[in-house]
């Protein structure tokens, strides 16, 4: 399986990943040479095989729909790039 | 001091031979004369660790000592330390400092053992030699010419150099056994569940296991006793009681049934490392073992699966790194998708923008069935490969990687034959089943001799039969006790 130029460029834009123009020849290629090996899982055939979940066949866990957290915003926020009033800040989505 | 078992330390401080602040801060100047040419941490926590220190002593002045108060320890990076930079080793997380610990470094701290510093590790646990970490390769201690293996290289050449007592690990492909084997320590990674992954930065959430890089299987032991367990924080950690990891070390193997699967021996490992595994296969059975060949057919198919199933996972866990509520963002973004673009171009390394690309690619409209789909199919014929494996045999065994360490550099340019370091370790991620490496042995390297894992696969949940079998070993070799020249 090889994979183009604008490929390549269509699955960095789908990933939200600015890549240089430069470095695509070398994705074409690494990402071809994986999409190689992966092809091999091809040759097997596994109709009616039960794609698997979970190793162990755990059950997904519930618990009661309570408040166990306490209000951290500030502690959390303190990582963030830019807060204002409480706010992540991001460019201008809405004109 | 660093030459002692965590038995003998924990004994040590048990009997006022040295307090946790001696232990501690001989550690620190082994770090501080040593570390600079390993290049194995990332962060060193002087501070957090003598103040941790100055705690266990007095908790043990007061009674209340566990057996691992006052014995330090090293966090892989991958692990959230409350107040502390966690990178995971890479620029996007390079100004992060975590909110909160991770259920490790809680239990561990419960425990009283101080942090000595966070390991230097591949970006996002991302690699098999420690090449794509941010912050540079770490070197394997037995030839610094080489690679010490990944992504818990970190962890693994300081285990190696006397620079800690133990460390975390964490292991999605074969990253605590890979390095383990590279380095010549002993690692273990447990059943997926066993240990709760709760503030462990996600790479591959299905695949995913933290484990301990210890000297031998007994400290292994002593510190999978703190590790393990339920943890309603993460919803896949398994509800279990938790064995003492300790009581079954001296259990005689004699009728122990060991499975050496043929597609284990073949074409691809090194002839010298293979005989070195041989050896210590025949040592097992002189203790009494019987070997059986059995076959695991569909392990050939082990890298493919997982170059489909951890990509996948990866380029769905990584989209939360977007340069809006924590890690880097680029300067100056023109709009929303500016800003996510180049923050994260600009902020993770090659190799996870690979994985990445590959991920969304087999998630991406029209290729689910074909690849992850197929993946997780295949994944159900590897894994029940095991299961009749083990209705025959106790544990399996084989080489851990196909061969010793290799240069820097050698493969960094080509990921593929990266990917095939990890050829035998990755069906037991896949499986989900626990797994362990051991020193077995030296081949001759350039430098010197450079070490040899063996990889001792188990059922379900037999971590302390791991340990057990291990240990037997520990007991009639001295592999583990070699130390690199220049950090005896």
């Amino acid at each position: 399986m090889s994979l183009g130029k604008e490929d390549i460029e269509k699955i960095a834009h789908l990933a939200r990943l600015g890549i240089n123009d430069a470095d695509v020849p070398g994705y074409v290629r690494n990402l071809s040479d994986i999409l190689d090996l992966v092809e091999q899982m091809s040759a097997v055939e596994t109709s009616g095989v039960t794609p698997m979940a979970h190793p162990l066949d755990a059950r997904q866990r519930l618990r009661a729909d309570e408040v166990t957290e306490i209000n951290q915003r500030e502690q959390l926020q303190a990582n963030a790039p830019q807060v204002e009033a409480g706010l992540f800040l991001v460019p201008q989505v809405i004109e | 001091m660093h030459n002692k078992s965590i038995a003998e330390l924990s004994q040590g401080l048990a009997s006022g031979d040295f307090s946790s602040i001696e232990l501690t801060r001989a550690y620190l100047e082994r770090i501080e004369t040593h570390n600079a040419g390993l290049n194995a941490l990332i962060s060193v926590t002087a501070e957090e660790a003598m103040a941790a220190a100055q705690l266990a002593d007095q908790t043990r002045q007061a009674g209340n000592a566990g057996p691992l108060t006052g014995v330090p320890l090293v966090y892989k990076d991958i692990f959230c330390t409350d107040g502390v930079k966690t990178s995971c080793g890479s620029k996007i997380l390079d100004n992060f400092i975590a909110p909160y610990d991770a259920t490790v470094v809680a239990k561990c701290k419960t425990a009283g053992m101080p942090m000595l510093g966070k390991a230097n590790m591949d970006e996002f646990a991302m690699g098999s030699s420690n090449e794509t970490s941010f912050y540079g390769p770490v070197k394997n201690p037995w030839d610094t010419e080489t690679v010490p293996g990944g992504s818990s290289g970190g962890s693994a050449a300081l285990v190696a150099a006397r620079l800690t007592p133990i460390a975390t690990g964490t292991d999605t492909g074969g990253s605590i056994r890979q390095p383990a084997a590279l380095c010549g320590i002993t690692g273990l990674k447990p059943t997926y569940g066993r240990v709760s992954r709760y503030g462990m930065v996600a790479f591959a959430s299905s695949l995913d296991q933290a484990g301990p890089m210890a000297r031998s299987a007994e400290d292994a032991a002593w510190l999978l006793n703190v590790m393990a367990g339920f943890d309603e924080h993460d919803s896949t950690s398994v509800e279990r009681e938790v064995p003492d990891y300790t009581a079954h070390l001296n259990t005689d193997l004699q009728g122990l049934k060991i499975g050496l699967p043929k597609e284990y021996f073949g074409e691809g490992l090194d002839a010298e490392v293979g005989r070195v595994v041989d050896a210590a296969i025949r040592q097992y059975q002189q203790m009494g073992a019987e070997l059986m060949e059995i076959s695991l057919p569909n392990s050939h198919l082990s890298v493919p699966t997982y170059y489909v199933v951890a990509p996948a996972e990866c380029s769905s866990n990584l989209s939360r790194f977007d340069g809006v509520r924590f890690g880097y963002r680029c300067e100056d973004p023109q709009d929303l998708e500016d800003l996510y673009k180049r923050s994260r171009g600009e902020g993770f390394g090659a190799e996870v923008k690979r994985r990445i690309m590959i991920g969304t690619y087999a998630l991406s409209a029209g290729y689910y069935d074909a690849y992850y789909l197929k993946a997780q199919q295949l994944r159900q014929l590897i894994s029940d490969d095991f299961k009749r494996a083990f209705e025959k045999v106790d544990v399996i065994m084989g080489p851990t990687a196909p061969d010793v360490a290799f240069k820097l550099g050698a493969k960094a340019s080509d990921p593929v034959s990266m990917y095939l370091s990890d050829i035998y370790t990755i069906a037991t991620n896949l499986a989900g089943l626990p797994g362990m490496s051991i020193p077995a042995g030296f081949v001759a390297g350039n430098k010197g001799d450079m070490p040899v894992g063996l990889q001792i696969i188990g059922n379900y949940f037999d971590e302390s039969r791991l340990l057990n079998v291990a240990h037997q070993f520990q007991l009639s070799t001295n592999w583990h006790q070699r130390v690199p020249e220049g950090f005896e």
